[in-house]
């Protein structure tokens, strides 16, 4: 890398201190990208480099029990058991599947919904806007008890809430059935907020030409909206379902704090991420677990490149 | 144009659904903080109920919260200025530089599952018996500052011109040192949302802490899911515990909600 540097033909003591230039200085400014920029790679490679190969590497042998116990070498068997397991592993890859699906749909709606009443200014404005955002810095663990008192069958308010409009009680999160779809409902109450900010921020950025264009083309709002708005604001819609997406594939604190180890005693809500945490932490099977996540990993992996490849697409 | 009234009556009433949906859960949940557990049990005493602050006290003093909210400032606080101190200059260079691969390096770990960290960290911690005191706990969290840092602070140096660092190199500073009296007094604003963002993540923080702190370094949210035993549920104190650590957060981000807004939509409209 080379500096381009002026040549100083002011006298020496017309320069400022500043600039006298050191050796160290001199060098430090001569390679100050790297200066700058390495010690936080460094962090991030050391914390995550070395630890994913290391997941690769125990994902090959059969490590269990305490993390100071020999491990021997055993292949791909691990993977080969998994990729089986139709007992636990593919009901986590259905239902994460299931719940990133859901919730991303029922937030990029709705939160598109909401980012559109909130487009124009209007008096009130600031409150909604205090509304929106407080379930977002909620504390996720704090929110998942607050909802499971809301939820709870005897005393919840949601069932009692339902009782008024002649709806008999239902179990919630205690139901075998219930319990995924009401940790959904708890994703979307926390994390709608999120994508009206990002698809406000992305229709305030927008120019008000192409909408009056179309108006005096004669458009109406449904076209408006489906022609001229949504074509102009979707690469920050797939910006909103990248960064959403990523994280609801990784769901686990509500999970966990609604429903415990496991997903509770049926798996009810276990997602790949709740599974791998428990196999390592509850059950100190590290072989398996790393095994799970490496294949987590690369699903993720998998979408992030589909959706940016979609999101290239989308600008050309 | 104006709207039409009846755009503006469906909006209003609209909105008036969504901000009740937002809002009315915390607001029980706030509510049964201040009620005894009878209470808490009698659909009727629903808004009508004599508070009482008797959970609060039970949480603070007996369960230990006070050590518990010292150690959740204490993570987050050392966790944000560390990641702010690497994270900042490193912003700095992949902005300037367009070291978009180096970006992507740090990225990363926004996108890798946590728990695919936390077995090898655990690993190697433990068998440095350094697990359960404030050192790993701090490392771990600015796994997740850090990367906001940085993805925040590259954006905000991107719209940042150029030009002043140019006549402060033509005034005589060094590349640095225009760096360091020029750039960062003008990336303040950035530089606060970046930390206050980095500060609200890393108090939420569970996973981390639920593997990492021991009984002497564990954090709030590790507090508030221990509170769940076996046996009953104390609602009461549950819910005062819960407020004890969404509250804060809730009100720090109002006085700051511009920049709470401007971090959680960095990157957004860049495309």
């Amino acid at each position: 890398m080379s500096t381009v540097t002026t040549p100083d033909t002011r006298s020496p003591e017309a320069r400022p201190a500043l600039a006298d230039g050191s050796a160290w200085s001199r060098w430090a400014n001569a390679h100050r990208k790297w200066l700058f920029a390495a010690p936080a790679m460094a962090f991030v490679a050391v914390l995550i480099v070395f630890p994913v190969a290391w997941t690769g590497y125990l994902s090959l042998t059969d490590a269990e029990g305490s993390v100071r116990a020999e491990s021997e070498f055993i292949g791909v068997q691990n993977y080969l058991d998994v990729l089986t397991d139709t007992d636990r592993f593919w009901p986590a890859v259905l239902r994460t599947v299931a719940f990133t699906g859901v919730v991303l749909l029922v937030e990029v709606v709705l939160g598109m919904a909401i980012a559109l009443l909130l487009w124009r200014p209007f008096r009130g404005e600031r409150w909604v806007r205090v509304a929106i955002l407080l379930p977002l810095v909620a504390t996720p663990v704090a929110v998942g008890m607050m909802w499971r008192l809301i939820f709870d069958p005897n005393i919840g308010m949601a069932n009692q809430l339902l009782g008024w409009v002649g709806i008999g009680p239902q179990p919630w999160l205690s139901g075998q059935h219930s319990a995924l779809p009401t940790t959904m409902f708890i994703d979307i109450w926390q994390w709608t907020p999120m994508v009206v900010l990002i698809l406000l921020a992305g229709l305030t950025s927008l120019s008000d030409e192409p909408q009056e264009a179309a108006r005096i083309d004669g458009a109406s709002t449904w076209q408006r909206f489906r022609h001229v708005t949504l074509p102009l604001l979707m690469p920050t819609v797939v910006v909103a379902i990248l960064l959403r997406g990523i994280d609801a594939l990784k769901t686990f604190d509500i999970l966990y704090a609604t429903k415990g180890r496991g997903g509770g005693s049926f798996h009810e809500v276990e997602t790949l991420n709740v599974y791998a945490y428990g196999l390592s932490f509850d059950y100190n099977d590290y072989g398996v677990s790393s095994t799970v996540l490496i294949i987590f990993f690369l699903i993720i992996i998998g979408v992030m490149w589909a959706l940016t490849y979609r999101k290239k697409g989308l600008e050309r | 144009m104006r709207p039409s009234r009846s755009y503006r009556i469906f909006r209003t009433v609209a909105l008036a659904v969504v901000v009740l949906g937002l809002l009315a859960p915390l607001l029980w949940m706030i509510l049964a903080s201040l009620k005894t557990n009878v209470d808490i049990y009698d659909s009727g005493k629903a808004f009508a109920f004599t508070p009482t602050l008797d959970n609060y006290t039970n949480v603070l003093q007996r369960a230990n919260y006070a050590q518990f909210i010292g150690n959740s400032l204490w993570v987050a606080f050392a966790a944000t200025v560390l990641s702010l101190i690497l994270g900042v200059p490193a912003a700095y260079s992949m902005s300037r530089f367009t070291m978009r691969r180096s970006a992507l390096v740090v990225l990363m770990a926004r996108v890798i599952p946590g728990v695919s960290l936390l077995v090898p960290w655990y690993y190697v911690f433990s068998n440095l018996r350094m697990v359960g005191g404030f050192t790993v706990l701090i490392l771990s969290h600015m796994f997740v500052s850090l990367p906001l840092i940085v993805y925040i602070m590259m954006g905000y140096f991107d719209g940042l011109p150029t030009e002043l660092e140019e006549a402060a190199l033509v005034d005589g500073l060094t590349h640095i040192g225009a760096f360091r009296r020029i750039t960062m007094p003008l990336s303040v604003p950035g530089i606060a949302t970046a930390g206050i963002l980095s500060f609200i993540f890393s108090w939420n923080n569970f996973m981390f802490a639920l593997v990492l702190s021991g009984a002497d370094t564990k954090t709030l949210p590790v507090a508030i899911f221990d509170f769940v035993g076996y046996a009953s549920i104390d609602w009461g104190g549950l819910m005062a515990a819960a407020t004890v650590v969404t509250l804060p957060i809730m009100v720090i981000a109002l006085f700051v909600q511009k920049y709470v807004v401007s971090g959680l939509t960095a990157g957004a409209t860049k495309g």
